[in-house]
């Protein structure tokens, strides 16, 4: 199918915009498959006070008409717990990076401007393939060494209550991409490995034993694409929607591996 | 590694990624399918915790607590001896997810803190601030990655399972999957199949707290294919939920285990603002029906309290079925911290503080008991044998299935915190079991014949192309709407036969509808609704199997309620008085005929129906369930 022409391409109205309060006014971009162009359409649902993004999705595709009424195929897009802990959802609302589904309709201004995440490859409308993020873990080695998942009847060394509530800043990080979409370090131009990686080598390397595999993990992002290519724009901590602090862990990784190039040169 | 000689887990939530790590530790390559990333399962939804004796609390809390408490709560609908081996291996698992790095909640010592949950009188539950399945499945999750950056796990995510691959003497040889982006159909080859694939709330959707994978899909084309299924009726709802319209958003229990409270104003229709009800003129329903308990009654209990409260005394909040569930009397600062999370959760959703305002909750469809039936060996002392290629297994030979995808643990009710412990343990025991499998494999087995693979890919093919071309008057999204609405209503907290008799016809109507439906979308790329549409016809079939389940059971156990055929306990009587002797002998009496897994296999017309003893060796059921 052509694509359809319902609004310029930058997403800017080109049409009748006067809408009733009594709806709901969706502009999305779509696109078919990866290598195809997108294009923008525009849909009007029913007014809900309880409508989130996800759910506005969830009942637009009952119905897939466009404003000048054109029956298109449903939106495609990702979702899976609807509770903001799943990562799946992260799309651009409104040019900002944020789940779907703790976004309230209520809270956003119309039209509602759906793009995918940016930085990422789309593959189809909404979805984008983040697989980069996991490279990312990888090449940081983002687990701990355990010898097996077996029982060694014995458990980790104690941890101290502040430095529990300080790990699990980070471990609620749930790979949603966002602080990476925002990141302008970050993307397809080049090898910035992003925020969320570099914010679990902080979290792997203050572990009792995660530690000590804590110079291959600086070692990884000394080089390229490394921690030195943070250009300290401070969109990521702003965008994350667990408020995981970053820009701290960042900074904290900035020590160390300043201390390691040294020990790394004296031995 | 695609060819054969490895293993295949389907499903990476908290189940599958417990099989693939023991598979591989065994030294077995593996290939691990998922709908999607697998650290996006459901298991993250789960925020209370994860129950394991660690006898930290000054309680003298003890494992054979632990099991008498999941026998009790289920109402000795479970095998024991399954239930015996989780309870007694649960401190080893928290151990080891400690090393992995979980990060779990600590006392001032920095030792792991233990916190109270629904159902029991012991602190048991570890849980990591108020993420603990997010943060389980991290720990899994993160070694999985490190094996794989090792080799010895492949991972297929965006890909769906479709169906068994079976040889000529009907062993499970593979599986045929759908690439979810190019929406090819493959076949992969292996000489075991690990099923994980999750629960099926989704057949009551959005009237329920699961996630979008939570179809039952696998499991039911399972079940087409021969396996079977087992106790479908017992539906855990969750009585604490507040209703979205894309779902229905969990309270964690840990909220009453942390002093929350469960009232209504005692005035039907009683409009003035919560907090300006005085004490008296509040019904804390909980605290009323079940002084010992109070507000940490087990969750049917607990639904079916609300349920009274507000579809038979009319008392629910402005004549909806909502209840409160209070917080504001608590320590602000203590409530934060233990209930961060979740509390984040209902301000993102409702737009309203718990800290300042009660939170309105009613209760929602939460986790089935039920699922694929699966075997255990015994050991002589009651337990299951650490190594045995019995455990876990379904009843298609090659085919194993852990997690909230099996029946095993929870018997009629599931305890709160228990299934985390489940999912982990029951995928640690099909990994191993599986592995027990692939070593007792003779060379002789007879090959997968390549016509037969290819035209079972042509069959699922050409199914794809006519339901892309569908063009009738009917929508998959709307059918699934009302498959959702009638679950609730009809097979739902409370049920009866003739309205159950009026389900089963209606889902046969649904099905026929689901042949004239429209898709919407041809493009053969991405194409989610083909993928949904296919899903839901599974459901349909399973929400059958529940149904059909729940006609055939005319009692009442845990959270199967029939009222028609209630054993109540005699008021104000206790073990001792003669009348409460003359019930315990009904209850008995009542054990004898119904005290039996159902099960059901698929026939062309339906599923057929059919019982099975319980193994309840170690704690026989002398004692009624009393929550008094
Ligand atoms: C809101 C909520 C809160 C909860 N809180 C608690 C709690 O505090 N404590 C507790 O013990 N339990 C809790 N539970 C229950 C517990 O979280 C689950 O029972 C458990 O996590 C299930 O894990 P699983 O591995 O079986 O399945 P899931 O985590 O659901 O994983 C299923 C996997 O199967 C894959 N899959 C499904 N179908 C296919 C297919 N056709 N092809 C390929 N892959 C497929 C999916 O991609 C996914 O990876 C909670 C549940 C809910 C709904
Ligand atoms: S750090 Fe925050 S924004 Fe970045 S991926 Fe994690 S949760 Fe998302």
């Amino acid at each position: 199918m052509t694509p359809a022409q319902d609004t310029a391409a930058d997403g800017s109205a080109s049409q009748d915009d006067s809408l009733s309060v009594e709806a709901i006014h969706l502009r999305i971009r779509r696109q078919d498959r990866p290598d195809s162009p997108a294009y923008w359409q525009d849909f009007r649902l029913p007014y809900e006070a309880d409508h989130n993004v996800v759910s506005a999705l969830l009942a637009l595709r009952s119905n897939p008409v466009t404003t000048s009424g054109q029956r298109v195929e449903p939106v495609a897009w990702e979702r899976n717990c609807m509770e903001e802990v799943c990562g799946s959802c992260a799309m651009l609302i409104n040019g900002v990076p944020r789940p779907a589904c703790s976004a309230l309709v209520d809270q956003l201004e119309q039209p509602i401007v759906l793009a995918p995440l940016p930085k990422f490859p789309v593959v189809r409308d909404l979805v984008v393939d983040r697989s980069r993020i996991d490279t990312g873990f990888q090449h940081v080695k983002a687990w701990i060494d355990i010898d097996g998942a077996w029982d060694t009847h014995e458990g980790a060394p104690r941890i101290s209550p502040r430095q529990w509530s300080d790990n699990y800043l980070y471990s609620r990080c749930m790979s949603c991409g966002c602080c990476m979409a925002a990141c302008p370090q970050f993307g397809p131009h080049a090898n910035f490995i992003g925020p969320a990686p570099l914010a679990q080598v902080r979290l792997m390397n203050s572990h009792p034993t995660g530690r000590y595999d804590k110079t291959e993990r600086l070692h990884a992002i000394m080089g390229e694409g490394g921690l030195s290519d943070c250009g300290n724009a401070q969109n990521c901590v702003r965008v994350c929607p667990k408020a995981i602090p970053l820009t701290t862990a960042i900074g904290e990784l900035g020590r160390e591996t300043t201390l390691q190039a040294l020990k790394d040169l004296f031995g | 590694m695609t060819g054969s000689g490895g293993a295949i887990v389907i499903g990476g939530g908290l189940g599958g990624l417990w099989a693939t790590l023991t598979l591989a530790n065994a030294g077995f390559p593996v290939q691990l399918f998922s709908l999607f990333e697998v650290r996006r399962s459901h298991s993250v939804c789960a925020q209370g915790g994860i129950n394991a004796v660690l006898d930290t609390k000054g309680q003298h809390d003890s494992v054979r607590q632990h099991i008498i408490d999941t026998i009790k709560g289920g109402e000795y609908l479970a095998n024991q001896p399954p239930i015996k081996s989780m309870c007694e291996s649960a401190p080893g698992l928290i151990r080891t997810f400690d090393r992995m790095g979980v990060t779990f909640s600590r006392t001032a010592e920095g030792l792991l803190d233990q916190r109270l949950f629904g159902g029991v009188k012991n602190k048991r539950t570890c849980f990591a601030g108020a993420s603990t399945g997010q943060q389980l499945l991290y720990g899994v999750d993160q070694q999985v990655r490190r094996l794989e950056s090792l080799g010895q796990v492949t991972k297929h995510e965006w890909w769906e399972f479709l169906e068994l691959l079976k040889d000529e003497a009907g062993n499970c040889r593979g599986i045929l999957a759908m690439g979810l982006n190019s929406l090819e159909v493959r076949a992969f080859p292996a000489e075991v199949v690990v099923l994980a694939t999750g629960g099926f709330g989704q057949i009551y959707a959005p009237n329920t707290t699961t996630s979008t994978n939570c179809t039952g899909a696998a499991a039911s084309r399972c079940y087409r294919q021969g396996a079977r299924f087992a106790n479908a009726e017992f539906f855990q709802f969750h009585p604490t939920t507040m209703i979205g319209r894309d779902k229905t958003r969990l309270m964690s229990e840990a909220a009453r285990g942390e002093g929350g409270r469960i009232w209504v104003p005692r005035t039907p229709d009683d409009r003035r603002a919560p907090k300006s009800i005085p004490e008296a003129e509040r019904l804390y329903i909980l605290e009323e029906m079940f002084p010992s308990y109070g507000n940490t009654v087990a969750r049917d209990e607990a639904s079916r309290a609300i349920w009274r409260v507000t579809r038979q005394m009319g008392l629910g909040l402005r004549g909806t079925d909502r209840v409160y569930l209070d917080l504001t009397h608590l320590d602000r600062s203590f409530v934060a911290t233990r209930l961060g999370a979740i509390l984040d959760i209902y301000r993102k959703f409702a737009g309203v503080d718990p800290l300042d305002e009660p939170m309105e909750i009613f209760p929602a469809a939460h986790y089935p008991m039920g699922g694929l039936w699966v075997d255990f060996e015994r050991d002589a002392n009651g337990g299951m044998v650490s190594e045995s290629p019995r455990n876990h297994a379904t009843s298609i030979p090659g085919l194993y299935a852990c997690g909230e995808c099996d029946y095993a643990y929870h018997g009629a009710n599931r305890l709160g915190a228990n299934s985390l412990l489940s999912a982990s343990f029951s995928g640690r025991v099909a990994g191993a079991s599986a592995a027990c499998y692939l070593r007792g494999l003779g060379s002789d087995r007879p090959r997968l014949r390549q016509h037969d693979i290819d035209s079972l890919i042509a069959r699922q093919e050409s199914l794809n192309q006519h339901m892309m071309r569908s063009d009738g008057p009917e929508s998959p999204f709307q059918i699934h709407r009302e498959l959702g609405e009638l679950m609730t209503a009809k097979v739902g907290v409370v049920r009866a036969n003739p309205e159950l008799e009026v389900a089963l016809e209606e889902l046969r109507e649904l099905d026929a509808r689901l042949d004239r439906i429209r898709l919407g979308d041809a493009k053969q790329w991405a194409n989610q609704s083909l993928s949904f549409a296919r899903q839901l016809r599974d459901m349909l079939q399973l929400a059958m199997v529940v149904t059909q389940s729940a006609l055939a059971r005319d009692e009442c156990r845990g959270a199967h309620y029939k009222p028609e055929f209630k054993l109540a306990i005699p008021e104000g009587k206790f073990p001792g008085d003669p009348e409460f002797e003359d019930y315990r002998a009904r209850w008995q009496a009542n054990n004898a005929r119904w005290l039996k897994t159902t099960i059901a296999e698929h026939r062309p017309d339906g599923p057929k129906i059919d019982f099975e003893p319980v193994d309840t060796s170690l704690y026989p059921p002398v004692n009624p369930r009393d929550y008094r």
